[in-house]
């Protein structure tokens, strides 16, 4: 595991820049909620008879962005499913906050915020419609303007109200991705490929999203197999290339 | 936690909603299936009169199965059902919720559907109050059973057969129970035991159903 910081070179500082977009005047600043460190403690990942990966740790904190990488096929997904609770590792176990996963379930619940590789929309659902539907299940009090903003900093505004199944893959992408501005107060974020199918200026939102969220404070994991653009200071990097060993 | 159930339980008859033909099939195959009989069995009213319950019954049940075998299947396919499992709502009653939107989706209207058939098939007033009653305390279990079965078989090739074969058995005492109510009116014999026991059943599995679904759908997650 190695540490590298992003020598990005953007005009304007990403952060603030996000920060003084979010200022709606109908809208109340979001506040992301103190979060707690994310560890992985010797997590052990195995497909049929072949381990993904092994051993491993490492700990997020608040604040902290960790890139996953690694070849296709290593494990990036596994290891997000595991991180986020929905499957338990073959070895090891999560903590959040120092205290094991399945003990911490109701606050990691409410805590995290994770977009998977597949988008969870409805075809039969509008953009506005699914947003409000995840928001509802997760609890979140999330007034419609918020949602409304949500889509409009992704761009999809206009087809707020448009059946999910006539958008393309990349709005789709966005209408997901929008929820990280619905739920702005979850302080761990996990994104599985996030850029996949965004266009230049969709990746420019994000890495603003995920950019502003570090810098108030709020934990970011995510995969991508291409080189980030993000503006922020501090990017750790997770290399999962460990050759594969039975 | 009232919330999530709402929740699930609007967004699914909104997507049936927006899907009318589809939430419609269940019904249309019972009364096409029921229909049949009449043609097969020959048009003579007293033994129409008698196979009724049963065919009501059977057809209600595997209306049921058909439409439930896809309960979770859709959720699974586009990620909505990860974001369920990790939203914080307790599992059961994410399960309690789908099935009360399958429910209903296809118990009631086939309840509501049962007193035309009862006519069809020349039933007395009595005995078609007592088959639509019947329907209405064993359509949830059918549907929870479902449900599990569906959980079950989530996300393997040819889930739909094996779902059948898997729920079809459970749902034999409620098919006894409920077409034997009938039978029991028809014949003029007390049917408060019939009602008591099919009661009975839709608490036991509205107890037992959800918690063993909720493990299969975490299983099925993993």
């Amino acid at each position: 595991m190695s540490s590298t910081t992003s020598a990005a070179d953007t005009t304007s500082d990403p952060a603030t820049g996000a920060a003084a977009r979010t200022a709606h005047p109908d809208l109340p600043a979001p506040r992301v909620r103190p979060g707690r460190p994310l560890q992985g403690a010797g997590l052990s990942c195995r497909r049929g008879d072949r381990w993904l990966f092994r051993q491993l740790g490492f700990t997020v904190e608040p604040g902290q962005i960790l890139w996953v990488r690694g070849p296709n096929g290593q494990g990036k997904t596994s290891l997000l499913r595991v991180l986020a609770g929905l499957s338990a590792p073959e070895e090891g176990e999560v903590r959040w906050g120092g205290v094991p996963l399945r003990e911490a379930r109701a606050d990691f619940a409410r805590d995290l915020l994770f977009i998977a590789h597949a988008n969870a929309l409805k075809d039969d659902l509008t953009p506005l419609e699914s947003l409000r539907f995840l928001t509802q299940m997760h609890d979140e009090q999330a007034p419609e303007a918020v949602l409304v903003e949500a889509l409009r900093r992704f761009g999809l505004f206009s087809r707020r109200h448009a059946p999910v199944r006539t958008l393309s893959q990349g709005q789709r992408r966005r209408v997901a991705l929008a929820r990280l501005f619905s739920f702005r107060s979850c302080p761990l974020w996990i994104l599985d490929e996030p850029y996949d199918a965004l266009d230049a200026e969709g990746c420019r939102v994000l890495d603003e999203a995920i950019a502003a969220h570090a810098a108030a404070g709020g934990s970011v994991v995510l995969t991508s197999h291409l080189p980030l653009t993000l503006g922020a200071p501090t990017i750790t990097t997770l290399q999962l290339d460990e050759p594969a060993r039975p | 936690m009232t919330g999530p159930f709402r929740a699930l339980v609007a967004r699914d008859l909104r997507l049936a909603a927006r899907r009318r033909v589809e939430a419609l099939l269940p019904l249309a195959f019972f009364t096409v299936v029921a229909s049949l009989f009449p043609l097969g069995v020959g048009p003579e009213p007293q033994m129409l009169r008698q196979i009724a319950p049963g065919v009501v019954w059977v057809c209600a049940l595997l209306a049921t199965m058909l439409s439930v075998a896809q309960l979770y299947a859709g959720d699974q396919a586009d990620g909505s059902l990860d974001q369920l499992m990790i939203c914080g709502a307790s599992p059961l009653l994410l399960t309690l919720a789908k099935v009360s939107g399958h429910w209903l989706l296809t118990g009631l209207p086939l309840v509501l559907a049962a007193p035309l058939f009862g006519l069809l098939f020349d039933m007395a007033g009595g005995s078609i109050a007592t088959l639509t009653l019947t329907l209405l305390l064993g359509t949830p279990v059918l549907s929870l059973l479902g449900g599990l079965g569906a959980a079950l078989t989530l996300g393997l090739r040819g889930g739909g057969v094996l779902l059948i074969l898997i729920v079809l058995p459970l749902c034999v005492p409620v098919l006894i129970f409920g077409a034997g109510a009938v039978v029991a009116v028809d014949a003029g014999l007390p049917v408060d035991g019939h009602f008591s026991l099919l009661g009975a059943l839709l608490i036991f599995t509205a107890l037992l159903a959800p918690p063993a679904t909720a493990a299969a759908l975490r299983i099925a997650t993993q």
